[in-house]
């Protein structure tokens, strides 16, 4: 996974509430299986004209000349809720997205991002305005930069610092797999799988009649 | 854990599934199922094994094939989605690799995720069970600890049985009071999220009892705590009683014999304690709620049946104010509008959320003997094909088909677009389902939320109405 240190861009404001993974990527967007090819889907709803089409639609912030090369989100409460799709991470990192200013995310999307090396940041809508005002006087040039070893946000003269939780810190300064981590508890996992095996023999007796994936 | 001692029911849960405390404040928690589905579940197992690892233990872990398979009468493996049937084969070639346990397109336990696992009884209370789905927090409804993950995360769930989480707050939604005849667990979960909002639950388990809970059959608590999601809880959970004892007597993979008797003598202590801290508490008085509808984008742009459609400019927040105006653009509504007299093109009988036999029956009840408005479409779809077989011996089937209904096979269907079928563009659809999003049931298709039986009511007035207005109104007309 790719680390997250210090990163430094063009941020596009989308200030809306409640911006859910549908948004993000519509399911019709999800056509492989596969994380990949699903940059082009990233918003497809607001980005293009027509549903499945791929013209461009000029409103749309992403689409706009002053938002080109856009690296960073801004938006405001829940930014990610509903559906678990990871595709909505998969579409945003594919489309180079690095990290997500939000006064809140969903959960689920929030854990999905710190295992993409996607920088989730949460600051207050007061924050988020001034960081979207500052934006859009010139986005090209007031761009912003995230630096996660500090946690701080930074665009021109303002300044705000942020928190994220510590282990989602670590994987993410260190590009680290967290599954390769846990394995290293492997031997704590199988000591309380045989004492919790014990106590609760109901709870596993019925799955051990199964052999090789037949079913008695 | 409060210092005291004493514990709520999620405290419990957690602490007999900690493996241990990590530095970084996280718990490594055991689980003790984990089931997939054919959209995220096959890139799950993929990335898995491309990565070298391999899944920890097949004999706990379930898929099914619901979201993207068709639901037309005698369905194979061809779906109307293009590429859909890549999906298909991927997860069942993925699945025999690994020996997972499949409900295949054919099979006659197949239906939704969350409809089968508790049907077949791989879910139990007590027990930890996650899933690459956001609804996996209807199981909460029998008293197990169950989230919806992604699938990074279920990847790490398949190959170490268990899962890095930080663990969420307590809070408990106490519903006392009846709720009135004619509103549902749907109705009330709707209710819920219009007083506190979409982000009320955010960090949260959400406990949820009361008199009015206890009342709610095993069914209709899934229905509650299905739509937790939409509150941004972590989870929901409602303690075991012996409704759920009873449910679970005699499923598939529920206990037997001794372990039967072991199984009920612990689901018994399964309750938050008197002295219990919650971070958070919420009232509802149950017998105040009516029958609710969304009228907008979001499951919190919401009203009673009786009510209006909004004014944005009432909305005393900016962005509310916004996300009302573009909600009612989007759906085609004006302020002030009466919600009674929003006029439907297709209703939805479906999904995890309200696919299950007692939603069927509800909705039969309403729609025997009537026939849909001409002009208005209506499909239902049961949650799994015992639903299905069940609904078919009750002859449920024939009198939604005379009623001018489609019956489906079972499936997630059109509460989702995949690419595949749709009520189409600007169509107007009364769905029983969980979610209200631009462009959730297909490009510019307009979703209302509502329950099942307000779906079928409307249906047959071709209008949005409550099940009571249309008997009331058609007394009135004999
Ligand atoms: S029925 Fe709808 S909400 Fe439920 S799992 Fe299927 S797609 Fe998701």
């Amino acid at each position: 996974m790719k680390p997250f240190v210090t990163h430094t861009g063009i941020a596009a404001p989308l200030l809306r509430r409640n911006i859910d993974t549908d948004a993000i990527i519509p399911s019709r967007e999800m056509k492989r299986v596969s994380k990949r090819g699903l940059g082009e889907g990233l918003f497809a709803g607001w980005r293009y004209t027509l549903p499945g089409g791929r013209e461009l639609n000029p409103a749309f912030v992403l689409n706009q000349p002053d938002y080109a090369g856009t690296s960073i989100l801004v938006a405001l409460d829940n930014f990610g809720c509903g559906s678990s799709r990871e595709h909505a991470v998969w579409a945003l990192a594919e489309y180079g997205i690095r990290a997500v200013v939000a006064s809140g995310f969903g959960a689920i999307f929030h854990t999905n991002c710190i295992r993409n090396g996607i920088l989730p940041v949460r600051l207050d809508e007061a924050s988020i305005a001034a960081l979207a005002e500052k934006v859009q006087q010139d986005p090209q040039k007031n761009q912003v930069t995230i630096d996660l070893q500090t946690c701080l946000v930074q665009c021109g003269d303002l300044l705000w610092p942020f928190s994220l939780d510590e282990s989602a810190r670590y994987l993410l300064l260190n590009g680290l797999d967290p599954i390769a981590l846990t394995l290293q508890q492997r031997r704590a996992i199988d000591v309380f799988e045989q004492v919790r095996r014990k106590e609760h023999t109901w709870a596993y007796a019925p799955m051990e009649d199964c052999v090789e994936g037949v079913w008695s | 854990m409060a210092i005291s001692g004493a514990s709520t029911l999620f405290d419990k849960l957690w602490s007999d599934h900690t493996v241990c405390d990590l530095d970084s404040g996280e718990t490594l928690l055991y689980l003790d199922r984990i089931f997939l589905h054919e959209r995220t579940g096959s890139i799950a197992l993929q990335s898995l094994h491309s990565a070298g690892y391999e899944v920890r233990d097949a004999r706990r872990v379930f898929c099914t094939m619901d979201h993207i398979v068709d639901t037309f009468p005698g369905r194979g493996d061809k779906t109307l989605m293009p590429s859909g049937s890549d999906f298909i084969l991927a997860t069942r070639s993925e699945t025999r690799a690994a020996n997972i346990r499949l409900f295949d397109v054919d099979d006659g336990d197949q239906g939704i995720v969350h409809v089968i696992s508790p049907e077949q009884g791989v879910v139990l209370p007590g027990l930890t069970l996650v899933c690459p789905d956001s609804h996996t927090c209807t199981q909460g409804g029998i008293g197990a600890l169950a989230w919806g993950i992604g699938s990074s995360e279920a990847e790490h769930a398949l190959a170490t049985g268990t899962l890095r989480v930080r663990k969420p707050k307590n809070m408990r939604v106490i519903v006392d009071g009846q709720l009135r005849p004619g509103v549902t667990a749907k109705d009330l979960v709707l209710h819920l999220i219009a007083q506190f909002g979409t982000n009320g639950g955010a960090g949260y388990t959400v406990e949820f009892c009361g008199s009015a809970i206890s009342q709610l059959s095993v069914e209709a608590r899934f229905t509650l705590c299905n739509m937790a999601v939409e509150f941004s809880a972590f989870t929901a959970i409602i303690a075991p009683d012996e409704k759920v004892e009873a449910y679970f007597a005699g499923r598939d993979f529920a206990p037997k014999g001794e372990h039967w008797e072991d199984a009920c003598r612990y689901w018994r202590t399964l309750r938050s304690d008197d002295d219990a801290v919650f971070d958070r508490e919420l009232r509802i008085d149950g017998s105040l709620i009516e029958p609710m509808v969304t009228w907008g984008t979001s499951p919190e742009q919401v009203a009673g049946l009786r009510q209006f459609v909004p004014d944005p400019a009432s909305f005393a927040e900016l962005h509310r104010r916004e996300a009302a105006q573009r909600a009612l653009e989007y759906q085609g509504l004006q302020p002030g509008q009466a919600i009674s007299d929003i006029a439907v093109n297709a209703a939805f009988i479906g999904s995890c959320t309200n696919s299950r036999i007692s939603d069927l029956r509800a909705a039969a009840a309403v729609v025997q003997g009537r026939h849909i408005a001409p002009g208005v479409r209506g499909v239902v779809v049961p949650g799994s094909r015992r639903v299905k077989r069940e609904a078919e011996r009750e002859g449920l089937d024939r009198i939604f088909t005379e009623a001018g209904f489609e019956w489906r096979d079972s499936g997630c269907s059109m509460c989702f677009y995949a690419g595949g079928e749709t009520f189409g563009e600007y169509q107007r659809v009364i769905s029983s389902t969980n979610r209200n999003f631009e462009g959730r049931q297909g490009p510019n298709t307009r979703t209302h939320l509502a329950s099942p039986t307000t779906v079928a009511a409307s249906a047959i007035a071709g209008y949005i109405t409550s099940a009571e207005t249309l008997v009331n109104s058609e007394a009135l007309i004999a």
